[in-house]
């Protein structure tokens, strides 16, 4: 299942490479991309098991950049 | 601007007048530093901040680690009498007028972009039992019927049941010519009403709308991401470690053969200054995410970097003849009969196609004018591949091709003329021949040419007679040629072609999406033209021009070139800068006020340059 998200406050372009690259680690994530110039997250991913994943993601973000903020 | 923009320019202000007033104040004593100390921490707390929770957090090497190193290591070198304080701060200062102008820069053509994609509607005025009312156009259901006012956007996908009006589609199409519209037209959402008032049907719901597909692609286009911005994902991850490695050994290693460690250590934290790699993180996707907004703009959907690269580079061209350079509308152009009167040939023609919906059918009656009396027509055979055979005033009439009259032994002529070729022949003798031809548009030809003209092979497939593709290949220019082919052969065509290609171009192949799905996809780039109204052809191409003209095709070359040049550019001059800073640094030529001067001027120069990708022309 693919979803996308909205991100809030995400200003700079190596964070969002940087939160591409931790979410694409993820056990469970298929696939992801965040656009620094949309401000989306696009994930795709298990869907039995999305709404585990999501945390895992949104705990993997607040590490790379504390300030942005996903959109659920 | 935004409020915490706002907030980080009063911060800038107020630091550079303490940051002057500290410089002014005449104490030279060894807590001078402690004057420049309010200047620092009011411009770069946040720097210093973020530098420490993220190292709590594991991530060593960002940019606020390495300003918050090279600063703070520069206060020490200017205790310690080898540097001097204002240095510090000035630095700190820069970098921040640096990410607030970028903040700010992204912020405008972001903005810039999403107003020209301004199609979403607003509302729909929803007619129930004789009362209309606005509703969110998510709320319309299929079938319900929608008013829409002069000066209102069309909200959703439907047929116009009532009214006559002219459409400007130009937010869809880059076209400004007005569109014109009566009853029973189906219409595309996002195209502005602007004389007549419409009555419309809805057809599908604001999900599956033109609008809702079109914002959904150019928004997913960001995420398809092109090569040069995989590059410069993964340099980033190098770059940075390797600048600081070099001034970790920098700092250490020449000082132990020639001592004067405050000199290099004060190199090594000019390094740390140029090793942050925003310009070219930031430049890259600004320029793609520019280009394809510019793009939009002109009625041209690029549907990620990846293509726009691929279109950027490619050097041959594949066209699929009709609907695509031609209009797709079969005219009679000859008649010439045998023995019988031009009308009465077209007469028999006409009636022996009466019963089939075919294109070619369709142009016999239009050129006869009108329905043929059906009841004229007797029993009527369809024979596969060949024609008809249908009795017509108790004659049997065969038309079809030259291997129907083979087959039924009357004698025809060679033929050599352009365009399909309709035999008739009477209780089997032969009695003439009519031409139909599809027309070429009229902007195929400058299209053509102007590919050729920026180095691109052009091709033509078509599934017409050798004779009609080759007269269209000559009136157009076209390199190559080759007819005759039925839909699987041209996906096969296109795969000898990509087989025979050597180097680094790539193939476009052009279609009109309908029923040429497996080549688009098979294509390097595949291109749906006349996408206006065509969800399929939306779906399966890699780039769509909305509209049906071939020169938006070499239009979105120009800007994938032009795009992508940018893209080069900043690369190689955010790089090329950087490299020579680094070398002078280590040389001791420059110091660390340079140093910011160049990483920061790099970053505005840069983006200043992909936001020119904008400007799509």
């Amino acid at each position: 299942m693919t979803k996308r998200f909205k991100l809030i406050d995400l200003d700079c372009a190596n964070c969002a490479a940087k939160m591409e690259t931790a979410i694409k680690k993820l056990d469970g994530v298929e696939d992801a991309a965040v656009s620094f110039m949309m401000q989306k997250l696009t994930v795709t991913a298990d869907e039995g098991r999305f709404e585990e994943i999501m945390d895992q993601i949104e705990k993997a973000c607040k590490k790379v950049e504390p300030d942005c903020r996903i959109v659920r | 601007m935004t409020k915490r923009q706002k907030t980080m320019l009063l911060r800038i202000i107020i630091g550079a007048v303490l940051l002057i007033a500290a410089v002014l104040v005449p104490y030279e004593g060894p807590w001078r530093f402690a004057l420049f100390l309010p200047a620092y921490f009011t411009v770069g707390w946040d720097v210093l901040w973020r530098a420490v929770r993220n190292i709590a957090n594991g991530q060593v090497f960002d940019e606020n680690f390495l300003m918050a190193l090279a600063t703070m290591g520069a206060f020490c070198t200017g205790f310690f009498g080898e540097g001097e304080y204002p240095e510090a701060v000035f630095v700190m200062l820069f970098y921040q007028v640096g990410e607030l102008f970028q903040g700010y820069a992204v912020g405008k053509s972001r903005r810039s972009i999403s107003s020209l994609m301004d199609l979403r509607p607003d509302y729909a005025n929803l007619e129930t039992d004789g009362e209309v009312a606005q509703v969110d156009p998510e709320d319309v259901p299929v079938g319900g019927v929608i008013v829409v006012k002069p000066g209102e956007k069309i909200p959703l996908d439907g047929t116009v049941i009532e009214g006559s009006s002219t459409l400007n589609t130009a937010a869809l199409t880059g076209e400004s010519m007005p569109r014109s519209v009566g009853a029973g037209e189906s219409v595309p959402s996002g195209c502005v009403n602007l004389s007549g008032v419409l009555r419309i049907r809805v057809e599908k719901e604001f999900g599956e709308s033109t609008v809702a597909k079109i914002l959904d692609l150019v928004e997913n286009a960001s995420s398809k991401k092109a090569r040069a911005e995989n590059f410069i994902t993964r340099f980033a991850r190098y770059y940075t470690p390797a600048v600081v490695i070099g001034a970790v050994l920098l700092a250490v290693i020449p000082p132990l053969f020639m001592g004067g460690w405050g000199q290099w250590v004060q190199r090594a934290l000019t390094f740390l200054v140029v090793s942050c790699p925003c310009a070219l993180v930031i430049s890259v996707p600004l320029s793609f995410f520019g280009g394809i907004g510019g793009a939009s703009r002109q009625g041209i959907l690029i549907k990620g970097g990846n293509y726009m690269e691929a279109l950027a580079a490619a050097d041959m061209v594949v066209f699929d003849k009709t609907g695509t350079l031609t209009q797709g509308v079969f005219k009679v152009t000859e008649i010439h009969p045998e023995g019988m009167s031009e009308k009465e040939l077209l007469e028999l023609a006409a009636l022996a196609e009466s019963w089939s919906d075919h294109p070619i059918s369709r142009s016999l009656k239009e050129a006869w004018g009108g329905e043929p009396d059906r009841s004229r027509v007797g029993e009527a055979e369809e024979l596969s591949g060949r024609g008809v055979r249908v009795q017509v005033d108790g004659r049997t009439v065969c038309a079809g091709n030259r291997r129907l009259m083979d087959e039924i032994g009357a004698r025809c002529p060679e033929n050599t003329a352009a365009g399909t070729v309709v035999h008739v022949a009477v209780d089997g003798a032969y009695a003439g021949h009519i031409i139909i031809a599809d027309q070429l548009k009229a902007d195929s030809k400058d299209a053509v040419k102007e590919l050729r003209e920026r180095g691109i092979k052009t091709v033509m497939l078509t599934g017409d007679s050798k004779a009609a593709g080759e007269a269209a290949t000559r009136e157009l220019g076209i390199d190559q040629v080759h007819t005759e082919l039925m839909p699987a052969g041209k996906v096969g065509m296109v795969e000898k072609l990509l087989g025979e290609r050597t180097g680094r171009g790539r193939l476009a192949f052009v279609g009109d999406g309908i029923n040429d799905a497996p080549v688009l996809s098979r294509a390097d780039v595949g291109i749906a033209m006349g996408a206006l109204g065509s969800d399929a052809a939306i779906e399966a191409a890699d780039v769509v021009l909305m509209d049906d003209k071939p020169s938006k095709l070499s239009l979105a070359i120009r800007i994938s070139r032009r795009t992508i040049a940018i893209v080069k550019e900043n690369i190689w001059f955010a790089l090329g800068v950087k490299g020579l800073v680094l070398l002078l640094t280590a040389l001791g030529v420059t110091g660390m006020w340079l140093a910011v001067f160049a990483d920061v001027g790099v970053m505005v120069l840069a983006v200043l340059n992909a936001t020119r990708a904008l400007s799509a022309r």
